[in-house]
């Protein structure tokens, strides 16, 4: 889960890491009240989780408070990259003598995590990497080790920051390993880390990815999530335990098995291409044991999504046998009754599939097509979407 | 021969008397597995009987290879507990552990990851090598069969399968169950794990009884990318290869954890693309991927 910078900064605070004040504002009324509040000039920031909130027009300065209702006013609504603005943050303008990059993340290919640093902060640092890449320090992090204070220094070294800083920046890593362990951080980024004229460091801006594995022992972390931006039915599934994800297509896929589903998205869009270019409208991974009320769940979500026109079930019987999906599939159509109303095509094989497919053909449940292949079943799937227009 | 384990493998089950762990446990045993036990601190002393198959309960890993030999482990214990179930088969030397338990903490995986690396991480023979996690296992068709891959969908064979994902190696396994399979193995779709697709070809090549490879891939992280250069420059078998999520945006994780496309990073396309700068055929579909595979096996008769 990806947090907005107003959450990212509030964990830091918690964990010490040095920020600035501010607080978020949803209406520019709000905003007001908060540059009031501070009676100095602010900057008004885009709260959306992407980047470029820059040179989209989503950050601000704000000399007065009046300005800054009109600033909050421009920014709330705002679509960024697709993202829309919902709420700003208001924090006291500050200024700034360097800027500096700072994060730690997990480093898959090596298996373990890794701190990035540069003193070329406050610009994108994927660039950076690509044109300046001895301007980025990257140093593995045990992870038993973890980040100490003699860590923290060869980082610092590592990334040559300023004799005047390091020792101010050696402590902000530091607190920053203890943000990124204890929360289950599996991103923590400062860009800009900056030094102010006064000499002090300060994380201006924060972004931080939680892991929802480690949700079980961090149940803080449920009052992050930001109900208002799910989508609707990507709400409902989560709520009734189903791993789904909406996309922009017509071809409902609900499937067993992370691996089979995104396969079948595939196989779909490749279909599609012959007709009239239908592709997959979600993501829907059922898991290994499809018992008829998983089966249930699942379609009652794929079937009242307005954008799907027909329904394409991909199960692979395994460890759950195919005449259990079957029944599974007819008791679910059973329990929807009259609400079930788009065409279904089904691709049953593996454990038991004679038996399952003979339960569907004695069901003969007139929105159900049994075909034999994923391939074949894939394109009987589309056609039907794109005659459903 | 196979790779990771075969008829000689003598397995203990960690979590045996949890519902999953009872669940496959009477599966394994059913497929032909010598399990010779399970670990439970809270249990032990006592025995559980599967269908006429009494396995004692020990109450540490250490204890169950002591009186047993087991060389290793399956693990079903739930997430909050599945590093310390991991750490303690490590520490007891065990040979192989593979990780089933889907959603550990990540941490937790570098942790154990980590741990497992200062003992040698199963290469060479020294100290454990870690399967998983959130993973299937792997079975030796008509040999032994660690985690949860249905025994009936193909018996045994020439071909050497290797994939991030469970339905997609029944998927293949069953596609292609008239050539049969040396070991098929699924590596899991976490961001962090143990043994790799490199690991797996590496072991793949070396194995007498493995003529071809069939390596499963899909979006996320760049392991595909990494075993398309070891594949070019030190696999002779013929690899054919498969990729799923195409059509996954930006930004989405798909059902398994390490399954996101970051930026302009882990698309499938460029790892179709890096396997096929590597000589690898790949097919679109699993189907397409089952016929390259096929023609393979057919010309080598």
């Amino acid at each position: 889960m990806d947090l907005y910078e107003y959450q990212a900064k509030d964990l830091f605070a918690a964990h010490d890491v040095p920020v600035l004040p501010g607080d978020v504002a949803t209406t520019p009324a709000e905003a007001k009240a908060i540059a009031e509040r501070f009676g100095q000039t602010v900057v008004v920031k885009a709260q959306v989780k992407t980047g470029g909130r820059g040179k989209a027009g989503g950050v601000k300065l704000a000399e007065n408070p009046d300005e800054t209702s009109a600033k909050a006013e421009a920014i709330l609504g705002l679509d960024i990259k697709g993202h829309i603005v919902h709420r700003v943050l208001v924090t006291p303008a500050s200024d700034i003598a360097e800027e500096y990059y700072f994060s730690f993340l997990l480093d898959r290919a090596n298996r373990t995590f890794l701190a990035m640093a540069s003193v070329e902060g406050g610009m994108d640092i994927e660039e950076v990497a690509a044109t300046k890449p001895e301007a980025l320090a990257k140093v593995p992090v045990d992870a038993i080790k973890g980040v100490d204070r003699a860590k923290a220094d060869e980082i610092v070294a590592a990334a040559k920051f300023p004799a005047e800083v390091a020792d101010q920046v050696a402590d902000v890593i530091v607190k920053l390993w203890e943000t990124f362990v204890s929360e289950d951080a599996t991103l923590v980024e400062v860009n800009p880390l900056v030094r102010d004229p006064e000499g002090k460091i300060v994380a201006l801006d924060g972004k931080v990815t939680l892991d929802e594995n480690a949700s079980f022992r961090h149940p803080d972390h449920e009052a992050l999530v930001d109900k208002q931006a799910e989508d609707p039915l990507e709400a409902k599934a989560k709520a009734k335990g189903l791993n789904y994800v909406k996309l922009d297509g017509q071809v409902g896929i609900i499937g067993n098995g992370a691996g089979l589903v995104m396969s079948t998205l595939d196989v779909v869009a490749y279909a599609g291409e012959k007709h009239n270019g239908v592709k997959p409208a979600n993501f829907l991974d059922i898991g290994g044991g499809a018992s008829a009320e998983v089966m249930a769940n699942g379609l009652d979500i794929i079937l009242h999504d307005p954008d799907v026109r027909s329904v394409f079930v991909n199960v692979f019987g395994g460890i759950t046998a195919c005449d259990a999906v079957a029944n599974g599939i007819v008791a679910a159509l059973g329990i929807l009754g009259d609400e079930a109303k788009k065409p279904l095509v089904v691709r049953l094989d593996g454990n038991n599939v004679e038996e399952g497919r003979r339960i569907l053909a004695e069901a003969n449940h007139p929105l159900v097509t049994v075909v034999d292949t994923m391939d074949n079943a894939a394109d009987k799937a589309a056609e039907l979407a794109a005659a459903g227009v | 021969m196979a790779i990771f384990i075969t008829k000689d493998s003598k397995v203990i089950v960690q979590g045996m008397t949890g519902a999953e762990g009872t669940k496959h446990t009477k599966r394994m045993l059913a497929s032909g597995t010598t399990i010779v036990g399970g670990v439970n601190p809270r249990k032990a002393g006592e025995k559980v009987d599967f269908d006429g198959n009494v396995l004692p309960v020990f109450g540490s890993v250490a204890e169950a290879m002591e009186a047993t030999g087991a060389d290793v482990t399956v693990i079903f214990v739930p997430p909050a507990f599945a590093k310390a179930a991991v750490i303690e088969a490590i520490d007891a030397g065990i040979g192989l552990a593979v990780v089933i338990t889907e959603g550990i903490p990540v941490h937790d995986t570098a942790a154990f990851w980590a741990h497992a690396v200062a003992t040698g991480a199963g290469v060479d023979g020294r100290g454990t090598r870690i399967i998983g996690p959130n993973c299937p296992g792997l079975i030796s068709p008509g040999q032994s069969n660690a985690g949860i891959i249905p025994a009936n969908i193909s018996g045994a064979g020439k071909i050497g399968l290797v994939s991030k994902s469970g339905t997609l190696t029944y998927q293949m396994m069953y596609e292609l169950r008239d050539f049969g399979f040396s070991t098929a193995i699924g590596i899991g779709g976490d961001p962090i794990i143990g043994t790799t697709h490199i690991d797996a070809l590496a072991a793949f090549e070396a194995d007498p009884e493995t003529a071809a490879i069939v390596m499963i891939g899909e979006i996320g992280g760049d392991a595909e990318e990494r075993a398309a250069a070891y594949i070019k420059e030190n696999v002779t078998k013929p690899v054919v290869g498969y990729v799923a999520g195409f059509t996954a945006p930006e930004g989405k994780t798909m059902g398994h954890a390490g399954a996101i496309v970051s930026g302009s990073a882990g698309t499938a396309q460029a790892k179709k693309e890096a396997l096929e700068a590597a000589g690898v055929k790949v097919g679109k579909t699993p189907s397409e991927t089952a016929t390259l595979m096929r023609e393979i096996m057919q010309s080598i008769g």
